[in-house]
């Protein structure tokens, strides 16, 4: 898949803001890769969550109006953060089986639809099409046996009938692509499991108890740098870091970082635009030390 | 004497009205306590999940609804990925959390977030949030 056209790409808000390092970094791994990504025009939020009672049609027609701009632009849609992935690629499913509801949302939002797209997650294009022996071949700053912590959150794995590429239960794509990567992904349990999500407007309590018994097996694991591709994801764990520090004695802070970035960086991206020192954890001192960021 | 057993009357009204907001069956549910045992919240919970469960199959949906379970379930599917009977219950909680504020209105007015929160928090964050806990 060398030098094909470009990709349609949906970013989403956060992609735009908070998390504009993992735009930035997605981008380049693609460049990198001979397949630039294109971002889709005029897209609008996909609503961050995906409605789970039967009658909420309307919180479906923000991403149906994204798959009817993508569909104009081509058969597929790429896309970076797990929660957009999850809500678009769910709401096209919905869209494509369900007739009744398809031609509900398509009046609402005047517009033609028959769910004849398929909404990919980078992770699955750049392991299943790309390839990791293509990801090898171009490596200018091999990870050189880093240890890294490969962490896929719920929005990539469930419910997996509808979003999944991979095992639910057993996750492998993201480890075997930062192996390709030069990278040592340790094993640890609770690499499938929520990190708290969007709970934390409503109580850090409960973000807490959820990002902990991932940090805490991750901590355990050795791991000198975790990797996700999730925005919410990375701010659960990168900012309990501190309060979880302060209960645990043995505790041993380590940075979160989206898997692109750490791609990027080993395609011989120079980082910049990563926003690395908006992390909590400050991921840089490990990276100079790895000889993947200027010192 | 003659004894009458009707639907409507086993099946209470608010009961209904959950397993038709969910689109799930929650009398599937033999409460094998599963989706309690891999809840990643379960430590904050004041029920567990499976009493929730329990709580609309027996028709007491009014104590589900003053639960503090249904707005701390994050849906990240992991008890609807196991139970064996194949009930979906994060969409019994959002059915619970959309009846609480078809009620009394929204459970988190947006008004009330700190702003220096709202600098911080992801965009997915405050706007999962806003679907989750604004009606």
């Amino acid at each position: 898949m060398q030098n094909m056209e470009a990709l349609p790409y949906f970013p989403g808000c956060t992609l735009k803001q908070r998390a504009a390092g993992f735009d930035r970094s997605a981008r380049d791994v693609f460049s990198a890769l001979g397949s630039p990504l294109a971002e889709l025009p005029g897209w609008n939020c996909c609503g961050a969550t995906f409605p789970l009672t039967v009658e909420n049609l309307l919180d479906l027609t923000g991403p149906a109006r994204i798959l009817v701009s993508a569909r104009a632009e081509g058969t597929r849609l790429a896309v970076a953060c797990a929660a957009c992935y999850n809500v678009l690629r769910r709401t096209n499913h919905l869209l494509r089986t369900d007739a009744e509801k398809r031609e509900k949302v398509c009046l609402f939002i005047e517009s033609e639809y028959d769910g004849d797209l398929e909404v990919v997650h980078i992770l699955e294009l750049l392991h299943r099409e790309i390839g990791c022996g293509h990801v090898r071949q171009a490596l200018r700053r091999p990870l050189e046996g880093l240890r890294v912590a490969a962490y896929y959150g719920c929005l990539l794995l469930r419910p997996a009938a509808e979003v999944g590429f991979d095992d639910p239960e057993s996750p492998v794509l993201l480890d075997e692509l930062l192996a390709a990567a030069g990278a040592a992904p340790v094993s640890y349990p609770h690499r499938g499991e929520c990190c708290g999500g969007y709970l934390a407007v409503r109580s850090e309590e409960a973000a807490l108890e959820a990002s902990k018994r991932v940090l805490m097996a991750i901590s355990a694991a050795g791991a000198e740098v975790v990797v996700t591709s999730c925005p919410l994801c990375q701010y659960n764990l990168d900012r309990r870091q501190a309060a979880i520090a302060r209960q645990e004695a043995g505790f041993r802070p380590v940075p979160v970082l989206y898997f692109t970035q750490l791609l990027g960086l080993a395609l011989g991206a120079d980082g910049a635009g990563y926003r690395l020192d908006e992390h909590h954890v400050d991921p840089r001192p490990l990276l100079k030390e790895r000889g993947l960021v200027e010192g | 004497m003659k004894v009458t057993l009707l639907p409507e009357g086993l099946r209470p009204a608010l009961q209904q009205r959950v397993e038709e907001a969910s689109g799930q069956n929650v009398l599937a549910c033999y409460q094998c306590g599963k989706c309690s045992a891999g809840c990643p919240v379960a430590g904050v919970m004041d029920l567990l999940p499976n009493q929730v469960i329990r709580l609309v199959q027996l028709g007491l949906v009014e104590e589900a609804l003053t639960s503090q379970t249904i707005w701390y379930c994050a849906a990240c599917l992991t008890c609807a990925a196991r139970c064996p009977k194949g009930v979906d219950l994060p969409r019994v909680m959002e059915a619970l959390r959309e009846l609480a504020m078809e009620r009394s209105g929204d459970h988190l007015p947006p008004d009330r977030l700190p702003a220096e929160a709202l600098a911080e928090w992801p965009q997915q964050a405050v706007i999962g949030g806003f679907r989750k806990y604004t009606w």
